[in-house]
């Protein structure tokens, strides 16, 4: 364990959330058992009155998830000169078999999350609470998932002996090491590439006829997924190598350092920004048959479209201008 | 006609403004408080943090690799005879035995690092001295220091020049000293050293070289500079987290001062909420007001306290924490810690401060938004 700023921030940042979202789910059991808009009885007003804590508590849950997931990576980042071998995010997260599994957590976590904040959005704008099951069965479903990105979180930072030698990222992302990462690297990056910059395409042409047409909100849906996929695999795979300059270098964390101007800041947020939204749309859709829901559910989704659109756009430039302002050439 | 997101925002943070200083008392000692404990544990981070840039500004020219001799686990002098077979190691550059050790000072209670330097071996009876030993002693240039040797002979030496460094942290009690006099002083044998210095330019053969020497010379210690480096952070970061731990007594005496205040409404407030909904204003806009009220203290407290902070640890030498992170030494160096701050500190004191303070506060929010009209009025 070590007792250090940052980490004391993340577990205490980790345990105020995880009890906003157990008192949350406490609330949820209740309104999936008790919840009856007919009823006036006193039980149905606290219930109808709990909501809007609820919704409060989840809002600031996820502000606080998405700063602690960069704060978990920067401090993982900082943490490296500790370890023997590590030299950035990707060799201090190595250290115990826990690192990996909380970034994984913290992203599954953020992206359900705000799925959940936009079901939340739209189910306020109509009188009669036609979401509100769906809404707190899943928020049933994101409580233990929260509950364990903490479990995994203190684990992690339990087993952080400093000097305890670990494979750097040099060694760790090259592909005759085992695991998960070495599987998508041994991967050859141009086909990847080809399959990123068409699902990206495809995903901003759906997108686009959306808007006009008003059609094929399921398919864009189904793109902006798979293209964040896509997008988590190609920042293992190519992107990197552009950024860095050199073939060999695929670690996603160093894109975070200053000497590439922070630039996997910008671009994490808009991977995240577009498949949230993308998600958004599809999600919205089977609930456009609601009577209370007929005319605001569209308008939503449009907005939605366009915020998937605008991010989708920003990370395929960024991606674009890494790949043509570099000194670097992939031959295949 | 329908008012924009951000007009509807301008405006419920206008009235919260005027809503906040209506009630000058309450909130100004809230946030006094607020600032204080953020004045602290951004103290303690800001100096952690210097100090570790400081130590590792200095380490950077270390030698690569210190062979130390052991002798039942303790330090011991090292043989000027294992310099030979060392230098001989593919990869090494070059070895250099170094005389260093403490001395101390009965009369005024100090210990001085004494450092042989090469360069002045040439002047013997002349040392040069840290300002820290300086300031200690009320002596400058020329003046004479007494020592004692360990044969009780005493042996006055004569200032050549006083020194200042970078960092102050390490200098401030070093005296340089010619090699004759530091073996007079301390009656060192002359085939031995206190260490031995290796450079070796290639960061990728030091484990190797520091096996091989382990090898050789089984009764010794490598030490690389990087585990030095290591050490220090490590030591500096449990410092700084355990001062942290210690001031959680505090935050968390303030997060029930928040708690309190939170939801101890006073009647005139639940009035206010009171008619604020009965003109009209819907649960959810109250919680926009808590929200912005939160956010306007937050911030205040927040930017206050860094500020605070920051005079406190760059300009008044942080006097509330001095010995905690530095350590215990007669000779305190004096110095000014060069400023850095950077978004990772300020998104942990985030962490540390305005999250438990906004999580206090969301509930009695709550509370304080679905307050039934009616019921305020006929109070």
């Amino acid at each position: 364990m070590i007792f250090h700023g940052p980490i004391l921030g993340l577990l205490l940042g980790s345990l105020l959330v995880s009890f906003m979202l157990v008192y949350s789910a406490f609330y949820a059991v209740q309104i999936l058992l008790r919840w009856d808009m007919r009823s006036g009885s006193e039980i149905q007003l606290g219930l109808e009155r709990r909501t809007y804590l609820i919704s409060v508590l989840i809002t600031y849950a996820l502000g606080f998830q998405l700063l602690s997931l960069f704060l978990f990576i920067y401090t993982a980042d900082h943490l490296a000169p500790l370890f023997v071998g590590a030299m950035c995010a990707a060799g201090s997260l190595n250290v115990n078999p826990w690192g990996y599994p909380t970034i994984v957590l913290k992203i599954v976590n953020f992206i359900l999350g705000a799925v959940w904040l936009v079901i939340n959005f739209t189910d306020n704008r109509a009188w009669d609470y036609p979401l509100i099951r769906k809404k707190y069965a899943l928020l049933l479903c994101i409580a233990p998932l929260i509950l364990a990105e903490t479990i995994f979180q203190t684990a992690y930072s339990a087993g952080l002996h400093p000097n305890i030698i670990t494979s750097c990222c040099g060694t760790l992302f090259t592909a005759d090491a085992a695991g998960v990462t070495s599987g998508i690297i041994a991967l050859p990056p141009i086909p990847l590439a080809v399959t990123f910059y068409t699902l990206m395409g495809a995903t901003l042409i759906c997108g686009v006829y959306y808007r006009r047409a008003g059609k094929g909100v399921t398919l864009f849906s189904i793109l902006s997924s798979l293209t964040f996929l896509a997008s988590g695999v190609a920042l293992i795979s190519f992107i990197p190598l552009y950024f860095y300059e050199l073939p060999t270098h695929h670690c996603p964390f160093c894109l975070l350092h200053k000497e590439y101007l922070y630039v996997g800041y910008a671009l994490y947020l808009a991977f995240l920004g577009g498949v949230i939204s993308g998600l958004g749309v599809g999600i919205l859709k089977p609930f456009s048959g609601v009577e209370s829901l007929k005319g605001v559910v569209p308008g939503i989704q449009r907005r939605l479209a366009l915020a998937s659109l605008v991010s989708n756009g920003i990370s395929l430039l960024i991606v674009v201008y890494g790949v043509l302002s570099s000194n670097l050439i992939l031959l295949d | 006609m329908t008012m924009s997101a951000f007009e509807k925002h301008r405006h419920v943070i206008d009235f919260t403004l005027s809503s906040l200083l209506r009630r000058k008392g309450k909130n100004f000692s809230l946030l006094a408080v607020y600032t204080f404990v953020i004045f602290l544990v951004a103290s303690v981070m800001f100096l952690t943090h210097s100090i570790k840039e400081d130590a590792y500004m200095v380490l950077t020219d270390a030698p690569e690799i210190t062979v130390q001799k052991l002798m039942a686990g303790r330090h011991d002098l090292i043989p000027l005879s294992y310099m030979e077979p060392i230098r001989e190691i593919r990869g090494v550059q070059s070895v250099e035995p170094r005389l260093w050790g403490y001395y101390f000072d009965g009369t005024n209670k100090a210990n001085y690092t004494l450092v042989v330097k090469k360069e002045m071996n040439n002047t013997p009876g002349a040392i040069s001295v840290g300002n820290g030993v300086a300031r200690n002693l009320l002596v400058k240039e020329n003046g004479i220091i007494p020592f004692k040797a360990y044969d009780g002979s005493y042996l006055f030496l004569k200032i050549k020049d006083v020194f200042s460094s970078e960092s102050e942290l390490v200098s401030s009690d070093l005296i340089l000293i010619s090699e004759q006099d530091f073996r007079k002083i301390f009656a060192f044998p002359p085939d031995v050293a206190t260490d031995l210095v290796l450079r070796v330019r290639n960061p990728r053969e030091l484990t190797t070289i520091a096996t091989k020497i382990n090898q050789m010379f089984p009764d010794t210690r490598p030490i690389l500079r990087e585990e030095i480096l290591r050490t220090y952070e490590a030591v500096f970061d449990w410092r700084g987290g355990l001062v942290i731990i210690i001031l959680w007594g505090a935050a968390l005496a303030f997060v029930i001062l928040a708690w309190d205040r939170a939801t101890g409404l006073s009647a005139e407030e639940k009035r206010e909420i009171g008619i604020l909904k009965a003109i009209g204003w819907e649960t959810s806009d109250v919680l926009l007001m808590k929200f912005w009220e939160g956010a306007v203290i937050s911030f205040s407290a927040f930017s206050f306290g860094l500020l605070l902070a920051y005079a406190h640890v760059y300009f008044a030498s942080f006097i509330l924490f001095e010995s905690t992170i530095k350590g215990w030494s007669i000779i305190y160096p004096q110095f000014r810690l060069t400023p850095f701050v950077s978004i990772y500190q300020i998104a942990t004191l985030f962490f540390l401060t305005v999250v438990p303070y906004t999580v206090t506060t969301i509930a009695p929010s709550w509370r304080a938004a679905t307050i039934d009209p009616d019921m305020v009025m006929r109070a």
